[in-house]
């Protein structure tokens, strides 16, 4: 009974979202208010529905109701709660329910919350944002229906994959969700403002919470996939450039860019056009990771169970979403007044060059993740296309933009002064020199590109601070003007620093965990040692133990050094009798400095047992560095110009940023 | 309304082309003639490796790479423990019903489970060597579970099917190559 309700509520939810796509659209069109003001209602009452909809699958998979068939196939009664719980958007069907959920979410937010936005601008943004979930309404109640019932119900479930069952995992997706949904926001303001024919700093400050909230989410939500990966797999790598972790990768790359953008567009009033396009393609690249992964047209160990009748349905939505918003822009775009030339040598300048750069990674990484789809499409046989070719045409893209990044935040708007900016940065040109240089002494000349690389960690992190000590005064005003100067800086250049700084952090952990790492692989009997990169693990044996769901092997590895204990490391092979299917749980020790990272392997006939034992330097940094980037898009969020609804579009003839702190 | 100009108008061009693709992949694979699942074996063309397993405990049989020789043959490797593999089994059921000789490899297998799994669904299997160590799906280049191989009549391995054979492989992919070796 409760399922049908949940499948009722989709189904009003679709038909709530088909009107709030068309009245208050046509009502924008007429200037008729009556018609405008449905669309707050139906966006609130969607989330409504969808909510429901959404309990009703929660509660069908809490209380094991094995008559519904998605809960049969992918749940079981021994599972511990909170995996009955994220069980739910494990899988293809409850995944979409969560996608719309977020999406009318969203949608509610902005008619909550938009009282400030011009009547016939919110009717337009709320009507796109409606014609884009009815597409996602439609999938799931022609395609993907999570609620159907199965007869005769099954007395036990069939359980999840056990590589499900961990909580990085049952948090990764919501986060991914919340970020690619979110850039549905921006999505919206860029096709409502191509309507209206009108972009303008107004607009960009609009459309800026939204897209800094997806942003974050979205970085928080990769960082968990890599760091599950690192854990879980027990490979001892964190990024496969596997093509759904590319799929994540190229609407942060775009949103990256569409964050920078929207700020020359809110400031210069210049690049209207080309941040309408990338509010356009970081969205057409969050659905187009959609189809690759639920279409079946490529393979990866991530890919849903798929169906060639669901990869239509998506492509076909995929080409009204993305590819009507193309076309409306190539009509459109054209008329978008620009705010005129500026100077290579400003601040708009280098983020002309980070957009570029990012622009160009991200297409660097499309054309890796579908070159071989479209090779096999066109005859041309199967090729895969493997980290040596994103890390060849990658890395060389991201270097000058990590270059530029430091001395773009420093130069001033309009015209920048060069040598000025290498005197604030000094700090950070002497911080990278020293750190380039005593890594190279340390591991080797011939380890020069990873010295280089960490030199450029140094550049990005110092040179943040620099920025930051050099617009607050340091050393040129008495300290307490400079505390006072902090405390009166807006949020958004806190926000700047403490983004870039991490960025600098996840630098220095990409490099030193790649091209420093220690593997051993070895077979090993009780009272083994081996030593890896200075430490001395020894095997102490195996036991075995018992879980809720599962039974495991756990080794036991003492880590040493000098003499001294460290730690005991337990990593287990656990085997889920119910799913018929085994995982590895790694045990990491972590200095902060560099994780000892221990997998147990089979046991060979002799009895001696395989292991694998990794020292991979610095690499919790990459997580720690995507934790403070985000929570830097945080603060930037509670600026008080971000806030959402808080700026007004002026009226016309009076400065739009004549209320705005410079 | 201003004229479209050929710059604003390129995004939208790249899409076109790159849907169109999408739609003839999806098509593709749709009737069955493309793959994405398929991953070629370097093992194509070649002969099939050399191996000597013994059968599963408490049967007979075992399986060599010399009893692969002679005819058209299909390796199939299973266990008793893999979902998928229950799933394809009418249709190994069905293939032997017609003569086509299919052999078994049985990967890290409880002997009784494999035995049970057996005589409850029926056995396909002409011979069945049991792999308890799993190396020789190694050899094999085994990467999933199931998996399944043709032979020509000199023993060299000219198809592998990662995955469950299902209706749809069985009608356009297997039953074809089969005719076509002559089997």
């Amino acid at each position: 009974m409760i399922a049908e309700i949940g499948h009722f509520a989709l189904i009003l939810a679709f038909l709530l979202a088909l009107i709030q796509g068309t009245v208050p659209m046509i009502g924008a069109a007429r200037d008729d208010p009556a018609m405008m003001a449905v669309a707050k209602p139906a966006a609130l009452l969607q989330l409504g529905l969808t909510a429901a909809a959404f309990l009703a699958l929660v509660h069908a998979f809490t209380v094991s109701d094995f008559s519904v068939a998605l809960v049969a196939s992918h749940s079981h009664t021994l599972k511990p709660l909170i995996y009955k719980i994220t069980g739910v958007w494990a899988n293809h069907e409850g995944s979409m329910v969560l996608w719309v959920l977020i999406l009318a979410l969203f949608g509610a937010m902005i008619a909550a919350f938009g009282a400030n936005l011009p009547a016939a601008l919110r009717a337009r943004v709320l009507a796109v944002h409606g014609l884009v979930a009815a597409g996602f309404f439609a999938f799931i109640l022609f395609t993907s229906n999570p609620f159907l019932r199965l007869f005769p119900a099954p007395v036990e479930g069939e359980g999840l994959n056990p590589l499900l069952q961990d909580p990085g995992l049952a948090f990764h997706p919501p986060f991914l969700y919340l970020g690619y949904v979110g850039f549905s926001i921006s999505f919206s303001f860029a096709v409502a403002a191509l309507i209206e024919g009108r972009v303008d700093p107004a607009w960009a400050r609009w459309v800026r919470p939204w897209t800094l909230l997806a942003w974050c989410a979205l970085t928080i939500g990769i960082a968990l996939g890599s760091w599950w990966a690192y854990y879980e797999l027990g490979w001892g790598g964190w990024w496969f450039w596997d093509p759904v972790e590319n799929a994540s990768f190229m609407p942060w790359l775009a949103g990256t860019a569409l964050l920078h953008s929207a700020i020359v567009v809110e400031k210069r009033d210049a690049l209207k056009g080309w941040t309408v396009l990338l509010a356009i393609l970081t969205f057409g690249l969050s659905l187009l990771g959609t189809f690759l992964v639920r279409s079946g047209v490529l393979t990866s160990v991530h890919a849903f169970a798929t169906d060639p009748d669901r990869g239509v349905f998506i492509l076909g939505l995929l080409i009204l979403v993305t590819g009507g918003a193309l076309v409306l822009y190539a009509i459109r775009a054209p008329g978008l007044k620009g705010g005129g030339l500026f100077a290579p040598v400003s601040r708009e300048g280098a983020l002309v060059l980070n957009n570029l750069l990012l622009t160009t990674a991200a297409s660097v990484v499309l054309l890796g993740t579908l070159y071989p789809l479209i090779l096999d499409a066109l005859g041309g046989g199967k090729v895969s296309v493997g980290p040596p070719f994103f890390e060849a045409t990658f890395v060389p893209i991201v270097v000058p933009l990590l270059i530029a990044c430091v001395i773009g935040s420093t130069l001033a708007w309009k015209r920048g002064d060069l040598s000025g900016v290498f005197g604030r940065l000094g700090i950070a040109v002497f911080a990278a020199a020293a750190v380039t240089a005593a890594a190279a002494w340390r591991a080797g000349i011939e380890d020069f590109l990873a010295a280089f690389g960490l030199g450029l960690a140094a550049w990005l992190f110092f040179g943040a601070l620099a920025e930051f000590a050099a617009k607050i005064g340091v050393g040129r005003v008495p300290p307490g003007s400079v505390l006072r100067r902090a405390g009166n800086l807006p949020r958004s250049a806190w926000g700047m620093t403490v983004a870039h700084a991490g960025l600098g952090i996840v630098v220095a952990g990409v490099t030193a965990s790649s091209a420093w790492q220690t593997e051993r692989i070895q077979s090993m009997n009780p009272g083994d040692a081996v030593d890896v990169a200075g430490y001395t693990v020894t095997f102490r044996g195996v036991s075995e133990t018992r879980g809720p769901n599962y039974r495991a092997v756990t080794g036991r590895f003492d880590l040493e050094r000098g003499g001294r204990l460290l730690a005991v490391l337990r990593p287990e092979k656990r085997d889920y009798p119910a799913e018929r299917s085994q995982t590895t749980e790694a045990a990491i020790h972590t200095t902060w400095l560099a994780d000892i990272y221990a997998v147990l392997g089979e046991r060979a006939a002799n009895g001696a047992w395989a292991a694998r034992l990794y020292h991979n330097p610095l690499v919790p940094w990459i997580w720690l560095g995507a934790v403070v980037m985000a929570a830097g898009g945080a603060v930037s969020l509670t600026d008080r110009r971000l806030r959402v609804g808080a700026p007004r579009r002026a009226r016309r003839g009076r400065a739009v940023e004549a209320g705005a702190p410079p | 309304m201003t004229a479209i100009r050929l710059s604003t108008a390129i995004p939208a061009a790249l899409f076109v082309l790159l849907a169109a693709v999408f739609g003839f992949y999806l098509h593709q694979i749709g009737t069955g003639e493309k793959d994405a699942a398929e991953v070629p074996s370097a093992l194509i063309g070649k002969p099939a490796p050399e191996f000597d397993l013994p059968p599963i405990e408490g049967m007979e049989g075992g399986l060599r790479t010399a009893d692969l020789r002679g005819a058209v043959a299909m390796v199939n490797v299973f266990a008793s423990w893999c979902p998928p593999c229950q799933q394809e089994h009418p249709f190994l059921m069905r293939l032997a019903r017609s003569g086509v000789p299919v052999y078994g490899i049985n990967i890290k297998d409880r002997p009784k489970n494999a035995r049970a799994f057996l005589r409850r669904l029926g056995n396909p299997y002409r011979r069945i060597g049991a792999d308890m160590s799993g190396r020789v799906s190694i050899d094999w280049g085994v990467y999933g579970y199931p998996e399944t191989f043709v032979l020509d009549r000199e023993g060299r391995i000219r198809y592998r099917h990662v995955g469950p054979i299902l209706a749809h492989d069985l009608e356009t992919r297997i039953l074809p190559l089969l005719k076509e070796l002559g089997g």
